[in-house]
C-alpha cells in the first residue's frame, strides 16, 4: 500500500491518481483547481470545513480519504492554508499562453516577495525550473501558513509541488 | 499537610485537561508538574494539529497550550511548579512532595490523576555518547522554547512521526536535515508529514541504522549501515555523512513510576511503549481512587492525551459527587467517540487495539 509515499517519503502519481481528491489528468488542466495529495488515511478533517463551496468531502470517520468535487471547486485556495498537513495547492494551467501558476503553502523564513524569481521544486526536492512569485498571501487567518503563488513554464506544470527555501 | 480533593501530577496536555474538566464540575484541584512551566510537550508543538475541526484541528499545539493555560487560570484551579512527587503512600492517598528543590511537603489527596507522559528512548551505537547526539525531543525544546539551533547538519534517527515532525521544525529553525534513517523496511510516520520533509530535499534511508558516529569533541560524522530482514548489519554497505547532529527519534517509553508507586497492577503493551498500568473506560486504574491519562496509558498523540484527561476529569468528579452517574456518562460517551475517531484507520487502528486489549485485561482483574 503507497509502496513509494512508504519507501521514499513522497508518493508517486500512481499513488496520487488512485486517491479520490487528485484530478484527473484533463481536470487539471482545465482552470484553476485544488490538488490534495493526502493518500493516507490519519484522522484529520480541516480541509472540509474550509471550503466555502463544499467541494471537499471527508465525512465520518474522519479518517476517510478527503475527496474533492471537481465540479464545485473553483480553485479559490482557502484549502491550502488549513490544511494542517501542508498537502494541498492550487494549479491555474490556464494562466497564459506559455505559463501556469501554482499556489502552495510555505513556511519557511524568509518568505519571498512578489516579483522574485525562485526554483521551483518537485516532490523530491529537486529544482526543475525557475518560477517569479506572484503572490504571497500571509493573512492573519492563515495563522503563519503562507500562500505563495508562483507563475512558471508550463513544460514543467505537473512536477512541480512547491519552491525551495531561501537563504540556503 | 496539604489537603485536596483531587491532586494531578503532570501539567501536559491530559493533565491540564483533566484538570479543567473537574474544576467545571467543581472539584477543587491542585495540579502538580515538576517543571517551571506548564503545558508539557504543547509548548514545542509550533505545527498546526490534526483531528477534528470541532476539536482545534487545524490549531498549532501551542496555541492549544496557551488556550488550556487560560482555562486553568480562569477555572482558579491551583498549580505547584518545580514540585516532584517522590512518594505515593496509603493507596495513592498520600504524596510527598518536594517543592523548589527544598520543601518537603505532605499532600493528602482523595482521588488522584497520573498524567506524567512518557520519556524518549535511546539507540545505541559507538560514539552515542559523543555531544551533539540528542534526544529529537531535546533537539524540539531547544530550537522551539528555547530557540538554540543545536547544530547545522543534522542526521534524523527514526522516521515516527517525531522524527519527521521535528527533522521539518529544524528545516525551520535553519538546519538542513542530512538524513532520516529507517531501520524498519518502511517509513513510520505520516505521508503528508514525509512529503513536507521530502520536498524540501531531506533524503530517507529505510532499511538503514547508524553504525557508529565519529568525532573527538562532538559528533562530526556518521556511517550508516543497510540492514537485512533480520535487522542485521550488511557489511559493506557502509554510507559516510558528515553532521554536527544526531538526533534519535526512536519511540517513547510511558513514564510510570509513580503507578508502580501507587501499587497499580501493569501489563506489558508493546504497541503502546510497554509496561502500562490497565484501567476502565473510566480511565481509572486497579487502585480505585488513582486513574490515569495520556501517554502514561500508552503513548499516543496530544490531541488523545487531551480526550483521556477530559474522561478522567470528568468520571473523578462523578466519584467525588460533584456530578451525577448521567451527566459523567453522558460526557464520556461524547469523549469516547472523539477518541474512536482519533483511534481509526490505517494508522490508527493498532493503537485502538491495543487501547481495547488494556480494557478487557482491565475488567479480566475486576477493574
Amino acid at each position: 500500500m503507497n509502496a513509494e509515499l512508504k519507501i521514499k517519503g513522497a508518493p508517486s502519481i500512481e499513488e496520487l491518481r488512485a486517491s479520490p481528491a487528485f484530478p484527473s489528468y484533463e481536470e487539471l488542466r482545465r482552470g484553476p483547481i485544488a490538488v490534495i495529495e493526502c493518500i493516507e488515511e490519519i484522522p484529520c478533517n480541516p480541509c472540509e470545513g474550509a471550503c466555502p463551496f463544499h467541494a471537499i468531502r471527508v465525512g465520518s470517520p474522519i479518517t476517510n480519504l478527503p475527496h474533492l468535487d471537481v465540479e464545485k471547486c473553483v480553485g479559490c485556495g482557502r484549502c491550502v492554508a488549513a490544511c494542517s498537513g501542508l498537502c494541498i495547492y492550487v494549479k491555474d494551467f490556464t494562466y497564459s499562453e506559455t505559463t501556469c501558476t501554482i499556489s502552495f503553502p510555505f513556511e519557511y523564513l524568509p518568505l519571498p516577495e512578489v516579483g522574485q524569481e525562485v526554483e521551483m521544486v518537485d516532490r523530491h526536492g529537486n529544482v526543475i525550473c525557475k518560477g517569479t512569485v506572484r503572490r504571497v498571501n500571509n493573512a492573519k487567518a492563515n495563522d503563519n501558513t503562507a500562500v505563495i503563488t508562483a507563475e512558471y513554464d508550463k513544460a514543467y506544470f505537473e512536477d512541480v509541488v512547491n519552491m525551495k527555501r531561501l537563504g540556503i | 499537610m496539604t489537603r485536596a480533593e483531587l491532586v494531578i501530577v503532570g501539567a501536559g496536555p491530559a493533565g491540564l485537561s483533566a484538570a479543567i474538566e473537574a474544576a467545571k464540575n467543581g472539584v477543587k484541584v491542585l495540579l502538580i508538574d515538576e517543571n517551571a512551566k506548564p503545558g508539557g510537550q504543547l509548548f514545542k508543538q509550533i505545527h498546526k494539529f490534526f483531528g477534528s475541526k470541532a476539536h482545534r484541528a487545524g490549531v498549532r499545539g501551542y496555541v492549544i497550550g496557551q488556550q488550556l493555560l487560560q482555562e486553568t487560570e480562569e477555572l482558579g484551579i491551583e498549580v505547584w511548579l518545580n514540585s516532584e512527587v517522590c512518594g505515593i503512600e496509603d493507596s495513592g492517598h498520600l504524596l510527598w512532595v518536594i517543592r523548589d528543590g527544598k520543601e518537603s511537603v505532605q499532600v493528602r489527596a482523595e482521588k488522584l490523576i497520573l498524567s506524567t507522559g512518557a520519556s524518549e528512548n535511546a539507540v545505541t551505537f559507538p560514539g552515542w555518547n559523543l555531544p551533539g547526539v540528542m534526544g529529537a525531543g531535546a533537539a524540539q525544546t531547544m530550537i522551539n522554547v528555547h530557540r538554540v539551533l543545536p547544530g547545522k547538519h543534522i542526521v534524523m534517527v527514526g522516521s515516527g512521526n517525531v522524527g519527521v515532525i521535528v527533522s521539518y521544525q529544524l528545516l525551520q529553525a535553519g538546519a538542513s536535515v542530512e538524513a532520516i534513517v529507517e531501520a524498519a523496511p518502511k517509513i513510520g510516520g505520516y505521508g503528508v508529514h514525509t512529503a513536507k520533509v521530502c520536498r524540501a530535499g531531506v533524503p530517507f534511508y529505510v532499511g538503514h541504522t547508524v553504525k557508529k558516529a565519529y568525532g573527538t569533541d562532538r559528533v562530526e560524522a556518521v556511517d550508516l549501515i543497510a540492514l537485512d530482514e533480520k535487522f542485521r548489519q550488511i557489511p559493506g554497505t557502509e554510507i559516510h555523512l558528515a553532521c554536527d547532529t544526531v538526533c534519535l527519534a526512536t519511540g517513547l517509553t510511558p513514564l510510570t513510576e509513580l503507578a508502580w508507586l501507587a501499587g497499580c497492577k501493569f501489563d506489558f503493551i508493546g504497541a503502546l511503549g510497554g509496561n502500562i498500568p490497565m484501567h476502565n473506560e473510566k480511565m481509572q486504574t486497579s487502585v480505585p481512587n488513582v486513574y490515569i491519562a495520556g501517554d502514561i496509558a500508552g503513548t499516543e498523540e496530544a490531541s488523545t492525551a487531551m480526550e483521556e484527561g477530559r474522561l478522567a476529569g470528568v468520571n473523578v468528579a462523578c466519584a467525588l459527587g460533584h456530578c451525577t452517574a448521567e451527566h459523567a456518562k453522558t460526557r464520556s460517551d461524547e469523549i469516547w467517540e472523539n477518541l474512536n475517531a482519533l483511534r481509526c484507520g490505517y494508522f490508527g487502528q493498532r493503537r485502538r487495539d491495543a487501547k481495547d486489549l488494556i480494557l478487557k485485561k482491565g475488567a479480566d482483574l475486576g477493574i
